[in-house]
């Protein structure tokens, strides 16, 4: 403190506040500390927005593009699938048939196998039931080991004798194939997949019969945690025999040593018969005797797929490329320039209709302003389906419009017009409903117009039309395009009107997402139309933003 | 509009042959109900004209015309149906009254400019039908449904009974359907249980973040406000999506892990989603309402001694209540009135108003619709006044505006 001088100024001559540090410094820590304090006071507010609004939308960017499915179900054979050129028109080699009959087993037990039929159904119409009859008939190529196995010696029938072979008890046990079939049931049944099984792989057999034990512990767990039944006791499954039978032609018994090793060696002695895969996948369904189903596997067995995002153009991933959809099933682009263009239709209209209402309120006394400005935030707060249920009864065929229309003689009784269910019916109830949306930034803008320059002009002497067209519409143009781009935005995702008085030509884009999400469960494709359709709109957002600027967004 | 033209009177060259259009306009409607438009128009211009004439020129007295009109139009309603073409022939008897001295005596100009040409009267007057036609159109619409909720059949439409004014093709009975049905009274008390919350989360915390908004020291201010006005500018079919999925996982969450009920967190989820829709309604009025406030006063009360609390409770808080509690009503009838995100995130416990609504429109279609609709539009009727009060308080205590 000894070298502040009475003046306020330490020996470098800074400026000194009160308490003797820089006055530089003293200034900069009050800004932080304001700054952060008026961060605080927004933080709960963005993080609430951010996890309740932004993470959901992120999400749903995230499933038009996610493809885990097939890879979780089928793992090992996609991995197979991944060796097959599949531009030779011939069939995948047996290896993958091999690998395909024992992941579908594990599905079918899981009941998971119909999911992934449906994901592909989408890609190639048909393979939803080819999966599903498959998933029923599986038991029956399993039974071709099972009972030669069971008829050479009743001991494998007994739950037991698989058990003692395959549990580690106090031998070294294999952690990485429990851990790699955990992992498998935990993706394929989005279940944790934890807790006790009481059985761990030995090591030495894992070693030995590779297939029997990455079978058997996939059954063990699955019977553990899913059906919490104790694997010791109880027979494994089908594919299990049918593993440890592929196992015996190629595994080199002779240095083992280890439970019912008789067993196995008499097992293998006897060269029981192994069940062409191939062959029994073709008498299941013939169409797994044609390339197309492994094609639509290996095409879409990506983590991550276009595939969404190409049906939502109307095209399709092919296993050559990209390519349209076939005729009959091109709608959404249709439906996508449909919702364009009737947007803009209603936008034009609100244009048309707003511009003159609020020039009026613009131009008349401000207690008549205020009086006419009820009559437009009236529909304003109304509640959406008061106003649609309004047009609904205004719109009918039995409705006001028809019966007064009807009543003064312009039509016949027997002819009235169809108003409802179809584009004319949106288009009129749309605009009505977005009108307030329209004229409210409109009056705002015109507002703020001075009724002097008009006067200016006409006094120069400019006609009524050049002194409105040349000097009042430039000036209102900034509210026109507000307007303009409000309503658009509000209109291309409109739902609940176009559904209600659109019947089925007068419905948007929005109306097909609700049907992928409620009806028919197309979740990727609904989350990717979802996706297009808010880039679009986050790009006139932009565009409002630039020109009108977001704060000055004003509510009645 | 101060300027006061003087005004004369005007030859019967012109008024005649205007009153005679307006006339045939009118016959032209019950020309094309009753056959022939053509001779409705010329029937209807005669008419006119011919009472213009006895009105000006045999009559002369302004007061004893007007009666002589009301009356006549009257009786000939009543011959021709009955009371209700009674009234209303004789409120067009008074229209056509007030305008035939309207035009004679040069009334239509008193309140325009001099100086303006016939022509531009012309336009003056046309451009101002042409605003009260779309005036109608925008007003229609809620009007007509109000009269059709009293109808006594089970219809959506007028019946020929209705029109007569007939009391018995009147009733309560679809307001009765409402208060009485299990089905509507559950949706409108769970619309009563999630709006109120959705609102006050999203002003509570939307308040305090506009707070922090307006500060002068905001860093990011562009794109902290982008974030928050999004879920308005998002479209709602998109947020439903969105949300949709989300809002299953946590859904399974609370009910899994944390164990509540089905229907209890069925209600959290959509409370939060409202809540979410909510916030830019808040944000956008309160951030107008503290554009206007003198942060000078805040610095006053820190001066005197008051803590960041006391100064936002007892100076900050009065000042900007208006623009909170309008906040808070965009916010609650934006719950109020939401279908598109309860559809996709609620199950059937939390079957809202709104919902109800769509569904009984969309299926079953009941006029207890209608009756639910007429509630609805006076609950906005108060809404709107409520919030047009608060914002002329607003401009007051703000000195923006003279009244």
């Amino acid at each position: 403190m000894s070298d502040i001088s009475a003046d306020g100024l330490d020996a470098n001559g800074l400026v000194l506040a009160a308490d003797g540090t820089p006055l530089k410094r003293s200034l900069a820590r009050a800004m932080r500390r304001q700054k952060l304090r008026a961060l605080l006071l927004v933080a709960p507010l963005l993080i609430f927005v951010l996890l309740t609004f932004i993470v959901p939308i992120a999400s749903m960017l995230f499933r038009s593009v996610e493809n885990d499915i097939v890879s979780n179900t089928l793992p090992n054979t996609v991995q197979e699938l991944g060796r097959w050129d599949a531009s030779t028109s011939e069939l995948p080699p047996e290896p993958v048939f091999e690998a395909m009959f024992f992941d579908m087993f594990i599905a079918a037990e899981a009941k998971r196998h119909t999911r992934l039929g449906t994901r592909l159904n989408y890609e190639q119409t048909g393979i939803s039931s080819l999966f599903r009859q498959t998933g029923r008939k599986l038991d029956d190529i399993g039974k071709v080991t099972k009972k030669p196995l069971e008829a050479f010696d009743s001991a494998w029938k007994d739950g037991e004798t698989w058990y003692a072979i395959f549990n580690a008890g106090d031998a070294p046990a294999s952690k990485n194939l429990m851990k790699s079939q955990r992992g498998l049931l935990k993706r394929l049944t989005s279940d944790p997949a934890s807790g006790d099984v009481n059985f761990s792989p030995r090591a030495d057999v894992t070693k030995l019969l590779p297939k029997a034990a990455r079978e058997y512990t996939a059954w063990a767990i699955f019977t553990a945690v899913q059906d919490e039944k104790d694997p010791a006791t109880r027979d494994p499954w089908e594919s299990v025999y049918t593993a440890l039978i592929l196992d015996l032609k190629t595994a080199d018994l002779s240095g083992y040593t280890g439970p019912n090793e008789d067993l196995l060696k008499a097992a293998q002695a006897a060269d029981l018969p192994v069940p062409a895969f191939s062959e029994a996948f073709a008498d299941m369904d013939k169409d797994w005797a044609t390339p197309v189903p492994w094609k639509t596997i290996q095409t879409h067995s990506g983590l991550y797929t276009s595939g969404y995002f190409l049906n939502a153009i109307d095209a399709q991933k092919t296993d050559d490329g990209v390519a349209w959809q076939p005729e009959n099933k091109q709608i959404l682009l249709k439906l996508f320039g449909r919702t364009l263009i009737m947007s803009l239709i209603i936008t034009g209209s609100c244009i048309m209709l707003g511009y003159p209402i609020a020039w009026l309120l613009s131009n008349v006394s401000a207690r008549n302003a205020n009086l006419l400005l009820i009559l437009v935030l009236l529909p304003f707060w109304t509640s959406l389906l008061v106003r649609t249920s309004a047009w609904k009864v205004m719109l009918q065929q039995n409705g006001v419009i028809n019966e007064v229309l009807v009543w003064i003689g312009l039509v016949p009784d027997a002819e009235r017009l169809i108003l409802i269910n179809n584009q004319f019916g949106t288009i009129v109830a749309m605009t009505h409903i977005l009108l307030p949306f329209m004229i409210l930034p409109m009056y705002s803008v015109m507002s703020t117009i001075p009724p002097v320059y008009l006067r200016a002009a006409k006094s120069m002497g400019a006609t009524n039309w050049t002194a409105f067209w040349r000097v009042y519409f430039p000036q209102s143009i900034p509210g026109i395009g507000a307007g303009s781009i409000l309503v658009f935005i509000l209109s291309i995702g409109y739902y609940i009107t176009p559904e209600i008085v659109g019947g089925t030509k007068g419905v948007f884009i929005s109306n097909r997402i609700a049907y992928h999400i409620s009806s028919s469960l197309n979740w990727g494709l609904a989350a990717a139309l979802g996706t297009i359709l808010l880039v679009v709109v986050l790009a006139l957002y932009w565009a409002y933003d630039r020109i009108v600027g977001i704060d000055n967004v004003k509510l009645g | 509009m101060a300027a006061l033209t003087p005004i004369s009177r005007k030859p019967l060259s012109f008024v005649l042959p205007t009153a005679a259009a307006a006339g045939g306009g009118f016959g032209l409607f019950l020309g094309t109900g009753n056959g022939s438009g053509l001779i409705g128009v010329l029937l209807g211009a005669a008419v006119i004209a011919a009472i213009a004439y006895g009105f000006i020129v045999v009559i002369k007295n302004e007061g004893l015309a007007k009666w002589i009109s009301i009356v006549g139009f009257a009786f000939v309603g009543y011959i021709y149906s009955g009371v209700a073409l009674a009234i209303t022939a004789g409120l067009i008897g008074m229209f056509y009254h007030w305008l035939i001295y309207w035009l004679y005596e040069g009334r239509y100009r008193a309140k325009l400019l001099p100086y303006l040409t016939p022509g531009q009267v012309a336009w003056h007057y046309g451009f101002r039908c042409i605003a009260g036609v779309i005036f109608i159109f925008l007003i229609t619409p809620i009007l007509v449904i109000i009269p059709l909720s009293f109808n006594a059949q089970d219809f959506f439409t007028y019946t020929p009974g209705m029109l007569r004014l007939d009391p018995d093709a009147y009733s309560l009975k679809h307001y009765q359907d409402f208060f009485t049905n299990n089905e509507w009274q559950r949706s409108m008390k769970n619309s009563l249980i999630i709006a109120p919350f959705a609102t006050i989360i999203s002003v509570s915390l939307g308040t305090l973040a506009a707070v922090g908004l307006s500060q002068s020291h905001m860093p990011f201010k562009g794109t902290i406000m982008a974030i928050l006005i999004s879920p308005m500018i998002v479209p709602l079919i998109i947020s439903a999506t969105g949300m949709f999925f989300f809002y299953s996982d946590l859904g399974n969450f609370m009910e899994n892990t944390l164990g509540m009920s089905k229907n209890f967190a069925g209600y959290i989820k959509v409370i939060l989603a409202h809540a979410v829709l909510g916030i830019p309604f808040v944000i956008i009025t309160v951030t107008a309402t503290l554009v206007g406030f003198d942060q000078s006063l805040t610095r006053a009360a820190a001066n005197m001694g008051a803590g960041p609390l006391t100064t936002f409770f007892r100076i900050q808080m009065p000042l900007i209540l208006p623009g909170v509690i309008s906040g808070g009503l965009f916010a609650f009838i934006t719950s109020f009135d939401e279908v598109v995100v309860v559809l996709f995130v609620g199950s059937a416990g939390q079957k809202t108003l709104p919902w109800q609504m769509f569904t009984g429109l969309r299926e079953q279609i009941s006029p207890t619709i209608l009756a639910v609709a007429t509630i609805l539009v006076v609950v906005s009727i108060c809404l709107l006044t409520v919030v047009e009060l608060l914002r002329r308080r607003s401009e007051r205590l703000r000195g923006m505006s003279p009244a």
